[in-house]
């Protein structure tokens, strides 16, 4: 069953397997609040409402006049002014991972900061900072050439990110038109082997463009909502998987009284949230003993905000975005990347109801990649889930009437 | 800025320390038993006769000062706590004069002492600061050796000083613990085994690097009339300055607060930097007592990679600097060190050296310097003493 | 000792002494046993599903139990006559109210296997059936009549349902050979080894869906998904089919089993 797996020299089973561990991960309230931006892709920085001095490391309060701080974007811009290769170290995840740069970083939004260093850079040199989440899913300022190679030639930039390349793959009912043009994604990133679940009662023959064809794709039965073809179709990938991306939904328009659909409502929830649940819990010690594990769940931007008109629908997303938190948190200790990727309607047969802007299901996939490039733990994918987040980030009571007023 | 008021009245003695281990099952609190124990059996106070109490420890969790006297049976009219590390010492010995000459304290105790347990050092990393923890240790974890590599980085790029340059201090250093039987690090230690040892954090190598352990030092602020009763030679306070998160726009740490207030020093002291017989200063890493000696007048700000090269720090040489070997060579005691400055000073002046003797010492120059809170020390302190005649 | 309970000593001795034997006409029902397949539009058919209460264990540590959940019409599976449209006024048309002396009726068996395997489209017709009684005799009142496919023996292979692009593809009767076994031969109901009692592609028909049609309109059964009908006589076995007894519903999953006379070859 190792069919579409690229060759890896085999394991000594007796060799104890390497345990992971994650940076120190105690932090302040104010840097929650900047890793709550980093994981947004926002590169942020304190800024003072009375005087607008920006400040770091996060205060409670401007250091220049004892005005009240906010969040704000700021230029990513920066010169390097020290330099140093930290070559021991007290702490079990830096053990593992040294020698490790870092250094001291005038930004040009204002303060200095210790930043991780790209390993290109040097002293007097300018730089492009870059908020990234670090493996314990805290943010973390590293500075980047402004321009040069490929970031992932740097070790310890792959460190804050999920590299796709060569990596091993479970996409979840794999032969939807979303989850499609996620196997193609996958493919066209490098993926080592793409697992393209099928929930179908049988594996109906492929056409020629099929993106489950390609080389290094395999299909494998997989239907979330059965907790034992769960763990059968873990137990049979033949060795461990990196990635999975859970594309699974279930969507019918339908409302809380009128036209509920209760049976459609029900597989809403079996599919999105127990199918969640049945997933993560198979998943979870696979990703958890990878170097670069990640977990990405596609959502519906109406986790945030529900959509009166699809009820059910988002009542199943929420729920399911809240398991998302709770299994990030879980999954922080093990330095697994628990990845959220809203979008808005998707340009498919559940959505032909819905009116433009609609997303078309490459670019949700193309959005996949991206969050996974970038180390996100939120994506918006197209404006209709951008400008929702953007909204309720700003003001949810507000938004909440909005969508549904 | 208004002048300092002379220490009229007060005088320093005393100075006990208690023998360094590399690693202690003790606690904090029984090594600050011992110094008590050790000023008692230096002086014949008994506990009742202290009624002035400072105290500094990073490894007295969850005590503070206060839990520290009920557990050591004192009944002060004074107490202090001082959380500054580095700055400890010069600190207590500011506010204990103060405390003696206004008649608040007769007699100040000034105590820091530190356990080492095998894991203490790891486990007080964890906890340091809140913008270590945001914004430093997720960084590498390097802990305060990355911290100083980046300010040495920066310091030998602006000031044009080599390794070699901070060698000449750190073997020097290590001559003058040869004769301190109390110091962990006493084998010799040669400019080539220094450039040869291995990078801990890069420029910083194995030798600009303390060794951390468990020990205590303590002394006495009293009035010269209590000295003179108990039959303890003292010395005075000529002039002190301190401060806190100066040049806080500088991009990377170049000068301390000292450059601030250093005219003020020697103003106040009423001698120049050239008048001392020995320099005790706080020596974390090599590159902060270089900026130490600049910021202090030693020698001109940006002379100081050739001030190095001309010098000669050993007891018997031009500038004999932290004579027992300094924490680079006798251990780092946590707070304590931050107390040694002190000790060793007076030890020098009042003649009853660990080690070897400054020949016929009479003043020094006492420095503090404490508390990486983010990327840099914080807390800087200085204070000039005299043997009283 | 009257007739009757001779006969019921004789039928317990015959199963005692092995010379009736018991078939077992069920599949086992899994999570992986498939269920029909309707197009996107209507509301589906949940497969049967497991999840563990306890198995010795914090949960319950001296028991083990699941529990269960499935549509009526899942697995080995009864249609009563209020499963159609056409049946829904039949009295006595749900689960519950199916009267007991319907639980066992003997059977004929039917065996279409080679017209099967030759055309997965295979339609009964009654001129088939006409052919067939020549050939075996006329089809007794009040049997189950039993289609034999060999269809049971493709259950785990995709090739059980048997989707193709145009939906699923398994033989079945027409309209008329239905109208012929209710009316003309008064059959207890229909049992088929495939998924439904009508062929795969019998909602095409110009006569849509027969067998479900005519079975339920005139009060007669389907059983479905059964298997080992090849193990069976052509006349004289007894079937043993007794449905959940659900309140109102229309359909259930049961253990069918044959009575057969003779002891295992």
């Amino acid at each position: 069953m190792t069919a579409g797996r690229p060759y890896r020299p085999v394991r000594d089973p007796l060799t104890r397997p390497i345990e992971r561990h994650v940076p120190p991960a105690l932090r302040s309230r104010a840097m929650h609040a900047m890793s709550a931006h980093a994981a947004l892709g926002r590169f942020v920085l304190q800024h003072c409402t009375d005087c607008g001095a920006v400040t770091y490391p996060p205060r409670d309060i401007c250091p220049a006049c004892w005005g009240d701080l906010a969040w704000a974007d700021q230029a990513r811009g920066a010169t390097i002014l020290a330099e140093t290769v930290i070559r021991t170290t007290t702490d079990l995840y830096f053990q593992a991972h040294l020698p490790w740069r870092i250094g001291t970083a005038a930004l040009d939004a204002g303060p200095v900061a210790i930043v991780h260093l790209h390993r290109d850079l040097a002293v007097g040199d300018r730089a492009a900072m870059q908020l990234m989440l670090d493996k314990g899913g805290n943010a973390a300022l590293f500075a980047l050439p402004v321009q040069g190679e490929d970031p992932m030639a740097d070790p310890q930039w792959r460190e804050f990110v999920v590299p796709v390349h060569d990596r091993a793959v479970l996409v979840t009912d794999g032969d939807t038109a979303l989850g499609k043009a996620v196997v193609r994604a996958l493919v066209a990133a490098g993926a080592g082997a793409v697992f393209a679940g099928t929930s179908a009662p049988s594996v109906p023959a492929l056409a020629a463009d099929d993106p489950r064809r390609a080389a290094g794709v395999r299909q494998v039965p997989l239907d979330l909502t059965d907790g034992r073809s769960v763990a059968r179709c873990i137990a049979q990938l033949g060795g461990p998987i990196d990635i999975v991306v859970n594309t699974a939904r279930f969507v019918r328009p339908g409302g809380v009284r009128a036209d509920a659909g209760l049976l459609h409502q029900k597989r809403a929830l079996d599919l999105g949230v127990l199918g969640l649940l049945r997933l993560a819990e198979a998943v979870a010690p696979i990703l958890a003993g990878r170097p670069a594990g990640a977990f990405v769940d596609i959502l519906s931007i109406h986790a945030l905000a529900g959509d009166a008109r699809f009820a059910g629908f988002s009542a199943a997303e929420a729920a399911r975005h809240s398991l998302l938190q709770s299994f990030r948190h879980e999954m922080r200790a093990a330095g697994v990347r628990v990845l959220a990727v809203f979008a808005g309607a998707i340009d498919d047969a559940d959505h032909q109801s819905q009116p433009s802007p609609r997303v078309a299901p490459a670019r949700l996939a193309q959005g996949v990649i991206d969050a996974l490039a970038l180390g996100r733990e939120q994506h918006c994918v197209g404006d209709v889930a951008r400008d929702l987040m953007d909204r309720w980030l700003a003001d949810p009571a507000t938004t909440l009437r909005e969508q549904n007023g | 800025m208004r002048a300092s008021v002379p220490y009229d009245g007060v005088v320093v003695c005393a100075p006990v320390t208690v023998p360094y281990q590399r690693f202690s099952d003790r606690s904090a609190h029984w090594w600050a038993g011992k110094a008590m124990r050790a000023l008692a059996d230096a002086t014949g106070l008994r506990p009742g006769d202290v009624d002035g109490f400072c105290f500094a420890s990073f490894t007295s969790v969850p005590d503070s000062a206060v839990g520290m006297i009920q557990h050591l049976g004192l009944a002060p009219r004074w107490l202090d706590h001082l959380p500054t590390g580095g700055a400890s010492g010069i600190m207590a010995l500011r506010r204990a004069a103060r405390a003696v000459q206004c008649g608040d304290a007769e007699i100040v105790a000034c105590v820091a002492a530190d356990t080492n347990h095998i894991d203490s050092f790891r486990q007080g990393l964890a906890g340091f600061s809140r913008f270590s923890r945001d914004a430093v240790y997720p960084y590498g974890f390097g802990g305060p050796n990355a911290t100083f590599a980046l300010i040495t980085d920066a310091y030998m790029r602006r000031n044009g000083v080599t390794r070699e340059d901070f060698g000449r201090l750190c073997v020097a250093q290590r001559r003058n613990a040869q004769s301190n039987p109390c110091a962990l690090q006493r084998r010799p230690l040669t400019l080539d085994a220094y450039l040869a040892a291995r990078p801990i954090a890069d420029p910083v190598h194995l030798y600009d690097c303390v060794m951390p352990c468990a020990g205590a030092e303590a002394f006495l602020v009293t009035t010269p009339e209590v000295a003179a009763r108990y039959g303890l030679p003292v010395a005075r306070v000529l002039a002190t300055i301190e401060r806190h998160n100066a040049f806080a726009g500088d991009p990377v740490q170049w000068r301390g607060g000292w450059a601030m207030d250093v005219d003020a020093l020697w103003q106040g002291a009423g001698i120049a930097p050239g008048d001392v017989d020995t320099v005790q200063v706080y020596d974390d890493y090599p590159v902060i007592v270089a900026m130490q000696l600049e910021d202090l007048g030693f020698c001109g700000k940006g002379e100081i990679g050739a001030f190095l090269r001309a010098t000669r720090f050993e007891i018997d040489g031009d500038l004999p600097l932290n004579t027992n070997g300094g924490q680079l060579s006798a251990g780092q005691a946590g707070a304590a060190g931050g107390f040694q400055n002190v000790t060793e000073g007076l030890r020098q002046v009042l003649g009853c050296p660990l080690g070897a003797q400054v020949p016929e010492a009479r003043r020094a120059l006492l420095s503090g310097f404490g508390l990486v809170n983010y990327d840099r020390g914080v807390c800087t302190g200085a204070a000039v003493i005299e043997r009283a005649a | 000792m009257t007739g009757a309970a001779e006969t019921l000593a004789a039928l317990a001795g015959g199963l005692a002494d092995g010379t009736i034997r018991v078939v077992d006409l069920t599949n086992t029902l899994s999570p992986d046993f498939p269920v029909i397949v309707l197009p996107a539009e209507f509301g589906q058919c949940e497969p049967f599903r497991m999840e563990r209460v306890s198995r010795y264990d914090a949960d319950g540590p001296a028991w083990y139990w699941n529990n269960i959940s499935m549509n009526e019409h899942t697995g080995t599976h009864f249609d009563a006559p209020a499963h159609w449209i056409t049946g829904r006024d039949v009295p006595e048309g749900t689960v519950d109210r199916v009267v007991p002396r319907d639980f066992v009726h003997p059977a004929v068996v039917i065996d279409i296997s080679a017209e099967s395997a030759a055309d997965e489209d295979f339609i009964l017709t009654r001129a088939a059936l006409e052919r067939w009684e020549a050939q075996h005799g006329r089809i007794p009142p009040r049997h189950w009549v039993l289609l034999r496919t060999d269809w049971y023996k493709r259950v785990g292979t995709p090739e059980y349902l048997n989707l193709k692009d145009d939906g699923a593809h398994s033989p079945g009767p027409d309209g008329d050979a239905m109208r012929f076994l209710v009316h003309d031969r008064d059959c207890v109901g229909l049992g088929v080894e495939t998924v439904g009692t009508d062929a795969g592609q019998a909602s095409r028909f110009a006569e849509p869906l027969p067998a479900h049609s005519i079975l339920h309109g005139n009060g007669r059964f389907g059983l479905q998904c059964l298997t080992n009908l090849d193990k069976l006589p052509v006349f004289g076995s007894i079937i043993l089919a007794s449905p959940l007894k659900i309140e109102g519903g229309s359909g259930s999953p049961l253990r069918v089993v044959a009575l057969v006379a003779g002891r295992a070859g």
